[in-house]
């Protein structure tokens, strides 16, 4: 019989390798599915990792695609690994995403065609108020009746998305999109896009936005006593109470910013990328950043980095459904093993396997 | 005559330790066998061997002669081991007869389970109501829960870890008729325990263990404690020495504190006044559950009450919190080291800030200055004689006595007005437990005020000058150390004649 038997002291060196580890092991656990749906594995892998960077036929339409995937993913999975160190889970980043897209996109729309350089900034603040305030539902619930964040944060996913379809076919319908349930176009309004900063390179203001995140995000992390009370909160809620952190104040905040960076994550989405508000605006960027968020090691550079590496199995898997004709379930798949492959060798690294191999003679 | 069990050669490596190295010594019928030695000695371990929790990775343990080699606690209880454990596992909003019923392997229905209750309670003198719910008992009343649950299985063998840690005197003389009673009719009881003066009272024989080896055998009886500890230890211990005791101005006035305890199965603290003067060491005895970890949060601030309630070198400061507290020098240690007073996972630097960032000015504008805060940590290391490899290395990797060190070191190197100490000797060996009197009593002499919660007579008796009792949330009066006996004592944390006693 096999018995998992905690390690005192997990090796250091093994933390930061496993998410290389979990991801060397979805290439073959990968590459193994890919044959057995009778596709070379290795030419499915080359495409999924390789070609979308590197490949000269594909690369200058993929290579920017990069920033504008990953930016959103990075900038929610930072705010959300705040609230998961500190025992705070918010899984309803997809709807402050959503809030942001709406409360944003909705003030842009208001002012429409009004063009003045204080319209993007405006709507900025707007879009992060959005998922603020989205996100101050489930932490003043938890605060005031200790409901389950969790809950709370992912019901109101379904909420937001009721309300954006709401939107969609009332107040924000565009008038001259022939009655289908969209909004007005965001590139036909020019003071409130979020157009690419530098042509072909996927660079928006948001992908600047995100990079100054991690950057501060690391640095209150590691350097401030705020990043330490989180952590403190998330190991134990009494020892935090001993060194003085306030728990609510805890939840608000880690909900409070959480919310926010999903909000301008939807606010720059939909004013770029998406270009416009529809039913069909959310993608699950939300979700996906959860994942993002435990592969990065909740840590801010480890997010860049899974982000990134999220991204690229994002656009390399629309690549070979392609070009391959793999099924969008079989890329969900290799996606989700990422996740699998991450936890499980996560276990082994605080945890080691022991044989119980007298078992058998007792009676 | 076969011992009832024979023990050689059991060893057992965990990585990095060996817990239990060639250990061996036998148990006759009918004899109460004490486990002695320090944290980490392997005492543990060696119980959950003969208990089925973990296996040995070699030797041999003979049951009645028999090889013995349980792979799970139900083979060891059906083959006539049962243990009492220090901490219990019972359901509070279940009634005793339900919480036994849960532990049993094969219990019988609930009416004639609580009539084997009651006559076994009687048999032995263990007064308990099968229907009475497990949360309105006292921690005695607990314990008799889990050794009724044992006794009405039969046991041959019967182990008892650490059993009057959570007693009062005169819950220790019941259970102690208890343990005799069995062992008159034959039942053979291992005894482990810190406290040598029990094992000199109710123990025939003694092995000795010191980092996972057997060190030695004896007889109590024939022993004094200071001769058991030097074994358990090695070398020879200091006590204290104590300073006359000169009260000085007061700094901390606690008045009429209540405070509603949040936990439904939690004490109140009800009225609570009393004062503490520099160079005051006063020992708040009591029964765990009575109370003391709700004086504690209170006193450190983590559950505020009326501003009123407490007042500190003449500023009310009730309603503030713990870094408030700790700026105008009043500090706490609490009682639990992992997950309380330590942050398990965290480095003992990132520990160091945890308490000591307001105080020790370790941030600058919120930003944590880790050079001196990892110059913090290590001159607590050092100073208080902390056994690690170093600062980086997480708290919960050190053993019990070496972390306590660090926890009250941290406290007493910021030089506090006014410390607050919970059961601070509580699972800390022998050698560990003195060091940390020792600087309490350091501490007063230096003028702080310091209050010992501790439910360890002894200690309280050793180190305080001045002593009370916290019993069902409220403390008695507030009277010199000196000229107490621990009958009166025990009668006041029994809760009874509290007035009268007190008066």
């Amino acid at each position: 019989m096999l018995r998992l038997e905690a390690r005192p002291e997990p090796s250091r060196a093994m933390v930061i390798l496993t998410p290389i580890i979990a991801v060397v092991a979805t290439m073959i656990a990968g590459g193994i599915l890919f044959a057995i749906l009778g596709n070379n594995p290795f030419t499915a892998i080359r495409i999924i990792f390789w070609d979308p960077l590197f490949n000269d036929m594909v690369a200058s339409y993929t290579r920017p695609q990069l920033l504008v995937k990953a930016a959103p993913l990075i900038l929610m999975a930072i705010g959300l690994s705040f609230g998961f160190r500190a025992n705070v889970w918010n899984i309803g980043a997809e709807g402050q995403f959503i809030m942001g897209a709406v409360i944003g996109g909705g003030t842009a729309l208001a002012l429409y065609p009004l063009e003045s350089p204080l319209v993007f900034p405006l709507i900025i603040i707007m879009g992060g108020l959005g998922g603020f305030l989205w996100a101050m539902i489930p932490a003043i619930l938890k605060i005031r009746f200790n409901a389950n964040e969790i809950l709370v944060s992912l019901m109101l996913v379904y909420v937001a998305a009721q309300f954006l379809a709401a939107m969609v076919t009332g107040p924000m319908k565009s008038p001259v999109g022939m009655g289908f349930p969209v909004s007005r176009n965001f590139n036909e309004y020019q003071s409130a896009f979020n157009a690419e900063l530098l042509s072909n390179t996927g660079l928006h203001f948001g992908v600047l936005v995100m990079m100054a995140v991690v950057v501060v995000g690391y640095i209150f992390l590691t350097r401030h006593i705020f990043g330490f009370q989180i952590r403190v909160s998330g190991q134990s809620a009494r020892a935090s109470k001993f060194a003085g952190v306030n728990p609510h104040t805890t939840v608000a905040l880690c909900l409070g910013i959480s919310g926010a960076l999903a909000g301008l994550a939807g606010l720059f989405e939909v004013t770029g990328p998406a270009g416009k508000l529809s039913t069909n605006f959310p993608l699950g960027y939300g979700f996906t950043a959860i994942i993002v968020a435990f592969l990065g090691r909740l840590h801010p550079v480890g997010i860049l980095l899974a982000g990134l590496l999220m991204a690229l199995t994002y656009i390399g898997g629309e690549l070979a459904q392609f070009q391959m004709s793999i099924p969008a379930a079989a890329i969900q798949v290799f996606q989700g093993m990422l996740l699998f492959f991450l936890l499980g060798v996560d276990i082994l690294v605080n945890f080691r396997l022991r044989r119980d191999t007298k078992s058998k003679e007792a009676h | 005559m076969t011992p009832l069990l024979h023990l050689s050669g059991l060893t057992k490596a965990y990585p990095g330790v060996v817990a239990n190295d060639d250990v061996g010594f036998e148990i006759a019928p009918g004899e109460v066998h004490a486990l002695l030695g320090e944290n980490g000695a392997g005492k543990s371990t060696l119980v959950k061997m003969i208990y089925g929790l973990v296996r040995p990775d070699s030797g041999e343990m003979r049951l009645h002669g028999q090889p013995f080699a349980p792979h799970e606690p139900r083979a060891a209880r059906a083959a006539g081991v049962a243990m009492v454990f220090q901490h219990f596992s019972l359901f509070e909003a279940l009634s005793v007869a339900e919480n036994i019923a849960l532990g049993m392997d094969d219990a019988p229905e609930t009416d004639a389970l609580s009539d084997e209750i009651r006559s076994v309670s009687k048999k032995y003198g263990l007064t308990l109501d099968p229907d009475r719910m497990v949360g309105d008992l006292s921690a005695g009343e607990r314990q008799r829960v889990e050794i009724v649950r044992c006794l009405l299985q039969n046991p041959k063998l019967l182990v008892m870890d650490e059993p009057t840690s959570v007693l009062t005197p005169q819950e220790v003389d019941v259970l102690f008729e208890t343990l005799r009673r069995l062992r008159d009719e034959g039942t053979s009881i291992l005894y482990i325990s810190h406290k040598l003066e029990e094992i000199r009272t109710i123990c025939d024989n003694a092995t000795i263990l010191r980092l996972g080896k057997v060190v030695g055998t004896c007889v109590p009886a024939e022993e004094t404690s200071r001769t058991m500890a030097e074994m358990m230890v090695g070398t020879e211990l200091k006590s204290p020495t104590k300073r006359p005791y000169q009260p000085g101005p007061v700094l901390l006035e606690v008045k009429n504190l209540q405070l509603p305890s949040k936990d439904p199965f939690g004490t109140s603290l009800r009225d609570v006044s009393f004062s503490l003067h520099a160079g005051e060491v006063l020992g708040v005895a009591g029964v765990a559950g009575n109370g003391q970890d709700e004086l504690l949060l209170a006193l450190s601030g983590e559950e505020p009450c009326e501003d009123a309630a407490i007042t500190l070198k003449g500023a009310a400061i009730g309603s503030k919190g713990p870094n408030h507290r700790r700026l105008q020098g009043l500090l706490a240690a609490p009682e639990e080291r992992l997950g309380h007073a330590a942050a398990p996972d965290m480095s003992l630097t990132e520990n160091a800030l945890l308490t000591g960032h307001a105080r020790q000015r370790l941030t600058n504008k919120g930003f944590v200055k880790w050079q001196a805060t990892q110059n913090f940590a290590r001159a607590i290391i050092q100073k208080f004689d902390v056994r690690t490899p170093g600062a980086g290395h997480a708290a919960k990797s050190l053993s019990g006595g070496n972390l306590q060190k660090f926890v009250i070191g941290r406290e007493i190197m910021q030089r506090p007005d006014i410390l607050v100490v919970n059961q601070p000797t509580w699972g800390v060996d022998a050698s560990a437990a003195a060091f940390i009197r020792e600087a309490l009593l350091e501490l007063a002499e230096q003028g702080a005020g310091v209050l010992v919660i501790s439910q360890d007579l002894d200690e309280l008796m050793e180190i305080s000058d001045t002593f009370a009792v916290l019993s069902e949330g409220r403390l008695s009066r507030v009277r010199s150390a000196s000229g107490v006996t621990i009958e009166e004592i025990g009668l006041l944390m029994g809760g009874t004649e509290v007035d009268h006693a007190a008066a």
